[in-house]
């Protein structure tokens, strides 16, 4: 396989991210023309985002989305900055370094409402003993 | 590649390839604005298991929410199924493929986007169910 550097995995990720970010949003228009069957149908959907697996797919997405729009600023700067192309490699660093931040940000607030549920299924075994 | 006066590389052919540089670009900036307040309400402002019908209802009842919504889907549609369209220029060479391929990539940008267009303008609250934002769980 060709060793490529920064610069090739920088654009690997950000064609992988893209077309994963694509295939979420047709998921996504779907899921949201449930809207058109009335409250009871809508809303049993919505709570199928309180499944931890759904919110660790949330996660996922949230992490190519930081990292796609970070990644496109960069690509914008290559092209548009007189000393875009010099800087590239820090800037990607700096992409990376954003989104790792921005990421765990984000995961208190996704997985932070279910942590007390997490942290039982995980202390009911336990329980269960006595 | 002609060299523009600017700073780097643009294609300047000016056909299709030409808009679709740009339209990234375009594009891509606007999303970012819009995908990161997009994602602030959704998931931040409240857990995304809030974002029920009457939470919907009460942000379409004002018609600002509802074309933001639908500049947000055209935007990320078209952005994005360009990207596709590109991926299937950098790996199909066949010439049958590259029909089938590109014409689903088509029929896929009109479908969802019909989709969305019909959810966004069709719905419509009853107005008994106008309550509070997050019926809570």
């Amino acid at each position: 396989m060709y060793k490529g550097q920064s610069g090739m995995w920088s654009w690997l990720f950000h064609r992988v991210s893209g077309l994963a970010i694509l295939l979420f949003l047709f998921i996504h228009i779907v899921d949201i023309s449930l809207l058109g069957f009335g409250p009871q149908v809508y809303d049993e959907g919505i709570a199928f985002f309180d499944t931890i697996i759904v919110r660790l797919l949330s996660l996922a997405l949230i992490a190519a989305v930081l990292y796609h729009a970070l990644n496109g600023v960069r690509i914008m700067f290559i092209d548009f900055w007189r000393k875009g192309v010099y800087y590239q490699k820090p800037m990607f660093a700096g992409v990376m370094a954003i989104t790792i931040v921005a990421f765990i940000v984000f995961c208190f607030f996704v997985i932070g409402p279910v942590i007390p549920g997490v942290a039982a299924w995980f202390v009911q075994p336990l329980a269960k003993l006595h | 590649m002609r060299m523009s006066t600017g700073f780097g590389p643009r294609p300047a052919g000016g056909g299709f390839e030409t808009f679709s540089w740009y339209f990234f670009r375009v594009s891509g900036v606007v999303l970012i604005f819009m995908v990161i307040i997009h994602l602030i309400i959704m998931h931040a402002s409240n857990d995304v298991s809030c974002t029920t019908y009457q939470f919907v209802a009460a942000r379409y009842a004002n018609p600002f929410w509802r074309l933001y919504d639908w500049v947000l889907l055209t935007l990320a549609l078209t952005h994005g199924v360009n990207g596709l369209r590109i991926v299937i220029d950098d790996y199909v060479h066949s010439r049958g493929w590259r029909l089938t391929l590109l014409s689903a990539a088509g029929l896929l940008l009109l479908a969802f986007f019909m989709l969305g267009t019909i959810t966004l303008i069709t719905f419509h609250a009853p107005a008994t169910n106008l309550g509070p934002a997050c019926l809570g769980h």
